[in-house]
């Protein structure tokens, strides 16, 4: 596994919606290869025909009857919003 | 006598209590009186609610007037801050939910205050429970009160150094890859990681979903059982949760038939270069101890073990990156204004954020992107299928398996900062447990310079029984008074 480049490391970012400083990027590209080489001793294992483990638990689709349940009031859902107005979650205008 | 209430296990309080010797009010003084006198040092504690706590006292010293013979009515708990708490601030070690103030309870919040428990404060934990040690907590570093230069573990640091210097009777923490066992094992308490699915995980604050349990840290093995009976069961608003009877835990310890004829495992890939001296010493000392109270040990085999570390490391994060993905400043949590709606996700992150988990978010996304996610996730995903194996076909031969809870007792502070893959390591243990969806239990197991080993007891999955009852007959038979740390 050679380094991530720098253009992989702000891709990263990007996806991960996270701006990082030049420093945090530099910093991160040194420890996420350092990481990742680690990790590569995976590759050393067949695993053909092993299937993944998405869950140690035994479950099939977990149902329930469809029924209204009472939730968080309006109020107390917005009670940690960082804007609201008319018992909404007020955010910048997202169409032009 | 009530200045040293403080210092009973959950088991003696109740004892007294119902006796009608003491009252909530007296203990709950004596406890946050303990706080007051230590915590500066200690730093367990992100935040107190003492008049809250005094306020629930009253109410349990009523019901119990009342003929209400609750399990936990009328003990102080101190709770890790990555579980939802009404009312109470909750920051999971966060500054993006510095001020979040939930709406709602946890599942086990609603149990422990149904049982009658009194909630002293919420404990500090690194920053969404990724860390090893508390000091990626966004606020402060706690101190482990055996050596205060010395971390206290995480990251259910707080709530294991809170158990430690006596500032609760018992505690709640979390643990995704050893975030209950290492913090217990470094401070010298007993924590329980239990079964994937058997504690309901509504309200805990999502770290890596598939790997996530709550579960007790606690004086003493009884005193985890007695948590553990209290919070473990089905819950409809956590679809993984097993509906599966929860057994009587703390009154089946009284029936066990302690060592006498189990079959423990002892995998040798566990007893490896990397193991401190000590820490085997007081293994294979344990070891003999069962077998001298009638256990038969039995090496096992416990093949992928030195793929532990890679699998969690892949799968936490990815879940982690994914889960985080919440914290856009819209519904909750800090927001930090950007030119435009998109410009202010990245600015909000970048704000709020502590260097660690942005980097677990970093590489969390890094092995579910395109290109990536054969190489790295779906590869992962398949090893740990080949470590389930592993414990199942151990389990076949064995009752449960004892190992270290960590390679090394507690580090300094600072030690393994700058390295995030030496601070990684240090969980080599105790992810195994988690991969698998088994419990884990560990128990105080001696100490070395000072500071305390722990003795790790798995089992198969929903065999918490088993550990507990193996926990405790080496309690029993190590017949150690729990010491006082010297602070």
């Amino acid at each position: 596994m050679p380094k991530l480049s720098m253009a992989e490391v702000e891709n990263i970012a990007h996806l991960a919606r996270l701006k990082l400083t030049e420093d945090e990027k530099r910093l991160f590209q040194e420890q996420l290869s350092s990481i990742l080489r680690y990790v590569e001793m995976l590759n050393t294992l067949d695993t053909a025909g092993v299937p993944p483990t998405t869950s140690a638990l035994p479950l099939d689709n977990v149902m329930r009857p469809d029924e209204a349940h009472a939730g968080l009031s309006p109020a107390d859902a917005l009670l940690n919003a960082p804007d609201t107005a008319a018992g909404s979650f007020r955010v910048k205008q997202i169409l032009p | 006598m009530t200045d040293s209430l403080f210092q009973l296990t959950i088991e003696q309080a109740q004892a007294r209590l119902s006796r009608k010797e003491i009252s909530a009010v007296e203990l709950t003084e004596s406890v946050l009186n303990r706080i007051l006198a230590v915590d500066n040092q200690v730093k367990a504690f992100l935040s107190l609610q003492p008049e809250a706590a005094l306020e629930a006292a009253r109410r349990a010293d009523d019901r119990r007037a009342a003929g209400d013979t609750a399990p936990l009515l009328g003990i102080p708990l101190a709770i890790k801050d990555s579980i939802i708490t009404k009312g109470v601030p909750t920051t999971c070690g966060s500054k993006i939910l510095e001020n979040f103030v939930p709406p709602y309870n946890a599942t086990v919040i609603k149990k422990l205050g149904r049982a009658g428990a009194i909630v002293l404060g919420k404990t500090n934990t690194d920053e969404f429970t990724m860390g090893s040690s508390t000091e990626h907590s966004a606020f402060f570093t706690t101190s482990n009160p055996w050596n205060l230069n010395c971390v206290p573990g995480g990251s259910s640091g707080g709530s294991a150094a809170a158990i430690a210097a006596h500032e609760a009777l018992g505690a709640l923490g979390t643990d995704t890859g050893g975030s209950i066992r290492q913090p217990a094992a470094f401070c010298g308490v007993v924590g329980l990681k239990p079964t994937y699915g058997r504690v309901s995980r509504y309200g805990l604050i999502a770290h890596g979903s598939s790997l996530d349990q709550c579960g007790p840290l606690a004086k003493s093995v009884a005193d985890a059982a007695l948590l553990l009976q209290t919070i473990a069961g089905h819950d409809p608003r956590d679809s993984t949760t097993l509906d599966r009877p929860v057994p009587a835990y703390f009154d089946d310890l009284k029936r066990s038939h302690g060592f006498k004829g189990l079959k423990i495992g002892i995998p040798r890939e566990y007893f490896i270069e990397g193991l401190a001296p000590p820490v085997e010493k007081a293994m294979r000392a344990a070891i003999a101890l069962a077998e001298s109270h009638g256990a038969a040990p039995v090496e096992i085999s416990l093949p992928h073990t030195q793929y532990g570390i890679p699998v969690y490391y892949l799968i936490a994060t990815a879940e982690a990156s994914s889960n985080l993905s919440r914290y856009d400043g819209v519904r909750y949590g800090l927001r930090a204004p950007g030119d435009d709606m998109w410009q202010t996700y990245f600015e909000t992150r970048a704000a709020g954020f502590g260097p660690e988990v942005k980097r677990r978010i970093m590489l969390g996304a890094y092995a579910l992107s395109a290109g990536y996610y054969d190489a790295y996730y779906l590869k992962a995903q398949k090893v740990r299928t080949l470590i389930r194996r592993d414990f199942e076909a151990a389990f076949r031969q064995v009752d449960v398996i004892f190992a270290p809870t960590t390679p090394d007792v507690a580090f300094a502070k600072g030690a393994n900062l700058d390295d995030p893959l030496k601070m990684y390591l240090s969980d080599v243990f105790t992810v195994m447990a988690n991969l698998a969806g088994i419990p884990g239990i560990t128990v105080p197991a001696g100490f070395s310079a000072g500071l305390p080993i722990g003795l790790q007891i798995l089992g198969p999955a929903l065999g918490e029984s088993a550990i507990l009852q193996a926990a405790h007959a080496f309690e029993q038979a190590a017949d150690r008074h729990p010491p006082i740390p010297p602070i």
